[in-house]
């Protein structure tokens, strides 16, 4: 006979448990912060946003992001994306210690390797989106395809692709 | 009288990302340019550890490669940046500024191919290092 099935949890429990992980991945690194960039979840799927604003401007010119500011959007929409995958089974399962996280306490995150940027159009003055799609994520190092877009979803002005070392589990 | 190293200095020092992460351009002109980067804790990515971000470090190899790309003869205009890869070799040492040196090692008419380094106070073991393909703009 099969085990009987567990009764589903309030769906603002699993809510809570997501959100805070993702807050404490989000709002614990100065950097991202810096940046003013967030993150929009639903269900599993993140997708990074990066609001505009004249502090990342490269060319006053024209003018346009900066290609470093584009650079660190990817990356770390990558590596948010990277480490909330790694993360996910203990959310769902609710291993996690939300209370630790929310306290500070940072879960370990993957570290880049190489990253490589096309930048397809200038970034204009625009809010901007990005997300990940993890193409091969071994126990130690992790491949990330990124891609970004403004105000269309079809006219991408950046895409990446990253290596990343994964953290090892402390057992 | 501005030589062009003044304009382009003075471009790139008026870049408000560039300023924002308060770069410094050190040396520039002939297809090279050297801009330094101080340790700032709002740059930070690992708290723990207070490693300066990868991304901050892009936006520095991204800035010093294009003003090498300014600074070549062969290049009368302006710049964008193609693609640029990153190579994350070791953590920067927190607290120590970071200095990237660019050079363009083949321009085409229309393409300059560029390569850096990024090093903090330990020059003889870089923290990263890029290559990049950039725009030549204004010739035809």
């Amino acid at each position: 006979m099969r085990a009987p099935r567990r009764k589903p949890e309030p769906v603002q429990v699993v809510k809570q448990r997501r959100d805070a992980t993702l807050r404490a991945l989000v709002e614990g690194v100065p950097y991202i912060q810096y940046l003013g960039m967030q993150f929009e979840r639903k269900g599993d799927e993140l997708t990074g946003v990066l609001p505009f604003d004249q502090k990342l401007i490269g060319n006053p010119m024209l003018p346009a992001i900066h290609g470093g500011v584009t650079a660190a959007f990817l990356e770390v929409t990558a590596i948010i994306t990277l480490s909330w995958t790694y993360l996910w089974e203990d959310v769902e399962s609710g291993a996690i210690d939300t209370a630790a996280l929310e306290a500070g306490g940072l879960p370990r995150l993957p570290k880049t390797i190489d990253i490589s940027t096309d930048y397809l159009r200038s970034g204009l003055p625009r809010d901007a989106y990005a997300r990940a799609r993890i193409n091969r994520s071994g126990r130690r190092y992790a491949s990330v395809h990124v891609e970004a877009w403004q105000d269309n979803r079809n006219r991408l002005f950046a895409q990446a692709t990253g290596h990343f070392l994964m953290p090892q589990r402390r057992d | 009288m501005a030589t062009k190293t003044d304009i382009a200095r003075q471009f790139i020092e008026a870049i408000p990302h560039s300023k924002a992460l308060g770069m410094r351009l050190a040396e520039m002109g002939d297809g090279a340019a050297v801009i330094e980067m101080p340790y700032d804790e709002k740059l930070v990515g690992d708290p723990e550890t207070g490693v300066i971000h990868g991304g901050a470090v892009s936006a520095l190899m991204d800035t010093c490669c294009g003003a090498a790309v300014m600074s070549h003869p062969a290049n009368p205009g302006g710049t964008a940046t193609i693609d640029l890869r990153i190579d994350y070799m070791r953590a920067a040492t927190p607290g120590q500024s970071i200095t990237a040196t660019a050079t363009c090692y083949h321009v085409t008419r229309t393409v300059a191919f560029v390569r850096a380094t990024a090093t903090d106070d330990d020059t003889e073991n870089p923290v990263a290092a890029a290559t990049g393909a950039f725009t030549v703009e204004g010739t035809r």
